[in-house]
């Protein structure tokens, strides 16, 4: 690969003084504030983002907690109305032996949103404090949370569909409850928290530990 | 590094890395391959010459079938005497009464609005290039807006929902599945084609050269 310098000595476009666009990967002087290929606003590093992360990580725990605590479905059979919450959901699959479809259900709303609050946490702290991280296994843990963030919406679409499909007045019908509304502001706001970081401030950090 | 700054600003020969901000300088064989970040491995380039006319004739048909699939069935129920059938306007709307009207909002553009803006942002940034034409005025910013709205289609996750839905409900009723679920299993499949042929650089590289 044609690489400036060789593989052990690999410089940066800050290093050289030139700022590099993140939407196209032009590469312009320090200087310019708006990229002249794609029109995208131009900064060597983003020294706010750990500022955005921290607070759609904190407004998506928040509205985590209703989501867990109230209703997803509001089931009504025969006049019996019975609320089930996103863990009773996964419960009730369970005992309806859909071993399968319960693991993706859980992997998808208990399992990625409480590992992503972990992840973005533990990136958010470690990234302005340490000095010599392995930044491969950091950046690695990144792109997986924005990768995998957006699954945990399934949960939302099944309740939506299930609303949709199963209206047979008083036989048999459902309802969606509040979690659904609070679980789905907690993805979107988990998916902007893992979007504000700046990718490039874990490479960073790594270099200034690096023996020159 | 011997090439002065000014070689390398502005050139697109050189990508800096969005992820880590490490400057590559690519020959003009390596700018229509396959290539990798050298320090953490972020796809630069995806290689592919054909990309543009791919990107649009794919992006107008995913318009196409996603006509099809808002006006027709998605999914028919059938449990005793009672029958229901749902197209996917009727998913979106099934939230739609009181503090849930948000929620609505929210699943009409994560599966029908995001993916049709960015399916017309495609071909709006690129057809002219393929007719001949110069660019269209704001071509950058609908090209930018393509690339955004990635994480926000859910299409495919939609697909998932709909798998865990029939699940819940295979117990209760019969379910038929109608034209519009099998034109949204192609639509999910066309978009995981599509996105083989988006190239950040082979697209941005096609439209600065085609400016008016």
């Amino acid at each position: 690969m044609g690489v400036t310098g060789h593989q052990q000595s690999l410089i940066t476009a800050r290093d050289v003084g030139l700022v590099a666009c993140t939407s196209c990967g032009l590469v312009a002087h320090a200087a310019d504030h708006v990229c002249s290929r794609c029109h995208a606003g131009l900064q060597s590093r983003d020294h706010k983002s750990l500022q955005r992360v921290w607070a759609w990580l904190i407004a998506g725990l928040i509205v985590y907690v209703p989501a867990n605590l109230y209703p997803m479905l509001r089931t009504t059979q025969l006049l019996k109305t019975q609320d089930s919450t996103i863990v009773g959901g996964v419960v009730d699959l369970v005992h309806h032996n859909a071993f399968a479809i319960a693991a993706i259900v859980f992997i998808a709303s208990v399992v990625i949103p409480v590992g992503k609050f972990l992840i973005i946490g533990y990136l958010a702290i470690l990234l302005p404090r340490t000095q010599n991280k392995d930044s491969h296994r950091l950046h690695k843990l990144h792109s997986a949370v924005e990768f995998i963030g957006r699954w945990s919406m399934i949960d939302v679409f099944v309740v939506a569909i299930l609303v949709a499909l199963v209206q047979f007045d008083v036989v048999a019908s459902i309802k969606p409850g509040p979690a659904a509304a609070c679980f789905a502001l907690s993805v979107i706001f988990t998916m902007l928290s893992a979007q504000a970081f700046d990718p490039r401030l874990i490479w960073d950090v790594a270099d200034q530990g690096k023996p020159e | 590094m011997t090439d002065t700054i000014h070689e390398v600003a502005y050139n697109p020969a050189y990508i800096a890395c969005p992820h880590c901000d490490t400057l590559h300088r690519f020959s003009d064989d390596e700018l229509i391959s396959r290539t990798r970040c050298a320090s953490c491995g972020y796809r630069l380039t995806l290689g592919k010459s054909e990309a543009i006319i791919r990107v649009v004739s794919l992006a107008l048909t995913s318009t196409i079938l996603m006509g099809i699939v808002l006006f027709t069935p998605f999914l028919s129920l059938n449990a005793g005497s009672f029958a229901s059938s749902a197209s996917v306007v009727d998913v979106i709307f099934g939230f739609s009464t009181g503090i849930m009207v948000p929620l609505a909002f929210a699943v009409l553009c994560f599966i029908v609005v995001a993916p049709v803006l960015r399916s017309l942002a495609l071909v709006y940034a690129l057809a002219p290039s393929l007719a001949g034409l110069k660019n269209s005025i704001g071509a950058e910013y609908a090209l930018r807006l393509a690339f955004s709205l990635k994480p926000w289609a859910m299409a495919e996750i939609f697909m998932v929902g709909v798998a865990v839905a029939l699940v819940k409900i295979a117990g209760l009723a019969t379910i038929e599945t109608g034209v519009a679920f099998w034109a949204f299993v192609l639509l999910v499949l066309l978009n995981a084609f599509q996105d083989t042929f988006m190239c950040r650089n082979t697209l941005w590289a096609s439209l600065a050269t085609n400016r008016a």
